[in-house]
């Protein structure tokens, strides 16, 4: 998986979580929630769905590297990578 | 036929707050099961047929609606939190609605879903207290309401630091006590602030068809994540060990093992489950410390056109009282009819072409439980006609004037619940619609696996209850130790 296929797996995810919520304009490198409606309670979502969907754990340490589209990618494709050679 | 024995979570009672744990729990993976005695959804909120003719209950209106865009409300968490697409629940919105007092409605305020209508009203008929009110309003704004860990303020203390007139105070308590205190004359300042909002800073709205498609929309959402439910099948007791539960035990006697419990029945119709596991006998009182002291009488008058051919196609809901001051408690006869709510659901803006097929004209009213639960069946019917009629007399007042002869002639149906029908249906004691005054806001119980959501939770409305389901079942369940 690329950084940019990660970054459409995690928009995918908030545009069911947020379904009301503009996702065609995301600067990859501004906070998430800088820009976009999300609180707590969705980022948690996230974390659950990323789960759900991929089987990938962040733990509650690692909730800051989910900030930006960018940062997501960074921590997140490694992870996606490692799990699709396991399988 | 669900035949399974063990699931991580079961949940006691398919209302709201059940349904939207159910789906949060379900779509995140955990086997879930509602178990329900009655053999329909909604508890509190939920519908029933007679004579061939649908009737809602409980729901007047969704509180809480603000329209699309509107970000960061209760509204749009909880279809966040559900998945569901605002459009689904096909939301149409209030006319107008009216505060009314007086011994025929001669002090009133309209209201509507453009809190600005409310405020001009405010301002119109009580110049001297609109600074007043206008930092009420600011407080209520700035006020963290989902905090689980509200302090206890009085709300009658807070408002009168900003308001000084008793009428104006009472004339705001009046909605925000109907459509949701458990407590008598006073209010929490916190639960005072999500009502307030619910109502006036955000509005009023309801589907065309009203309580069933939401009630279809959440059973479906939790059928599709693949929760199960099991109607007419109601949790008898809980057995316990160690401080958890262990069992359920069923109505039919099977017994169903979880590792959590999600009981929406209310807290101490859930402490009389515990009671009975332990073996306490059914003889042995209802602790009453905490029974719900407010019940209510409905009745429903079914008309053969819109009401708006009567004169009434302005006001969608009415709260009205007629005497010097507002007494929100239990009273000494079997309804207070001096205060009530009119709720005429005809009047949302379905939009062109739409329109309930028949007029409804609905009025609740405070009723004393015990006066109502122990009547024989002749003295019970004969008490309910009696008192259907007392209570409409009574609404009339504040709605444009209508002769007897021509309601007579336009009444096609009239139905009344009372404070035994609530108890009968939905199981809580004391036909107490609102639940036990003392509130759970962490949801926790005796035991370490049994928390409490919905009405004694003490979330609000029906997007409150929804919001209860979800944030126990995410704050004990789904992701233990975060606030929701």
């Amino acid at each position: 998986m690329t950084k940019d296929e990660c970054k459409q797996a995690v928009l995918a995810i908030i545009a069911d979580i947020a379904p009301d919520e503009d996702l065609g304009h995301v600067k990859p490198d501004v906070r998430l929630r800088d820009q976009l409606q999300l609180d707590s309670m969705d980022f948690l979502d996230i974390v659950m769905e990323l789960r759900k969907r991929h089987g990938i754990e962040v733990p509650e340490k690692d909730y800051l590297q989910l900030a930006s589209l960018d940062s997501c990618a960074n921590y997140l494709t490694p992870k996606f990578n490692e799990l699709a050679g396991k399988s | 036929m669900n035949t399974r024995t063990h699931y991580d979570v079961a949940i006691i009672g398919a209302g709201m707050s059940g349904l939207a744990a159910g789906i949060r729990l379900a779509h995140f993976g955990k086997k879930v099961c509602i178990f329900e005695r009655h053999n329909v959804v909604g508890g509190l909120n939920s519908f029933y047929s007679s004579a061939g003719r649908k009737f809602d209950v409980g729901l007047h209106a969704m509180t809480n609606y603000v329209r699309p865009g509107v970000k960061g409300t209760p509204l749009g968490k909880l279809l966040r939190q559900l998945r569901i697409e605002r459009e689904e629940f096909a939301l149409c919105e209030q006319k107008q609605s009216r505060i009314a007092f007086g011994p025929c409605g001669e002090v009133s305020m309209r209201f509507t879903n453009d809190f600005a209508v409310f405020e001009s009203e405010v301002a119109a008929r009580f110049p001297a207290q609109i600074d007043g009110f206008r930092r009420l309003v600011k407080l209520v704004r700035a006020y963290d309401d989902v905090s689980l860990e509200a302090k206890a303020d009085s709300a009658r203390a807070v408002v009168r630091q900003h308001v000084t007139d008793q009428l104006l105070e009472d004339m705001l308590f009046c909605p925000v006590m109907f459509y949701g205190s458990a407590t008598e004359r006073d209010m929490e300042f916190g639960q005072f602030v999500i009502m307030f909002k619910a109502l006036f800073l955000e509005g009023f709205a309801r589907p065309l068809e009203g309580v069933r498609l939401i009630l279809r929309i959440l059973t479906e959402k939790y059928r599709d994540a693949g929760g199960e439910r099991r109607m007419k099948c109601g949790v008898q007791r809980i057995a316990e060990k160690a401080g958890r539960a262990t069992a359920l035990v069923l109505d039919n006697g099977q017994e169903i093992t979880a590792d959590h419990v999600l009981s929406s029945i209310g807290a101490p119709e859930t402490e009389w489950l515990l009671h009975l596991g332990r073996g306490g006998g059914d003889e042995e009182a209802v602790p009453h410390s905490h029974v719900g002291r407010l019940s209510f009488v409905e009745t429903i008058t079914v008309l053969n056109r819109q009401p708006a051919a009567l004169g009434w196609g302005s006001d969608t809901i009415v709260f009205f009282n007629d005497s010097p001051s507002f007494r929100y408690e239990r009273p000494t006869m079997q309804v207070d009819s001096r205060s009530g709510v009119i709720c005429i659901p005809n009047n949302f803006d379905f939009g062109p072409g739409n329109m309930l097929p028949e007029g409804i004209f609905r009025v609740t009213c405070l009723a004393d439980y015990d006066l109502w639960a122990n009547l024989d069946e002749e003295n019970y019917l004969a008490d309910k006609a009696r008192w259907f009629a007392a209570v409409q007399r009574s609404a009339r007042r504040f709605l444009p004037a209508v002769d007897d002869a021509a309601l007579t002639q336009a009444t096609v149906a009239t139905d009344m619940f009372t404070p035994r029908t609530i108890t009968k249906y939905t199981g809580h004691f004391g036909g107490a619609i609102y639940g036990s005054p003392a509130k759970h806001r962490q949801g926790r119980t005796a035991l370490a696996n049994v928390f409490l959501c919905g009405t004694d939770q003490g979330f609000l409305g029906i997007v409150g209850a929804m919001l209860s389901g979800i944030s126990m079942a995410n704050y004990h369940i789904l992701r233990p130790g975060h606030q929701p």
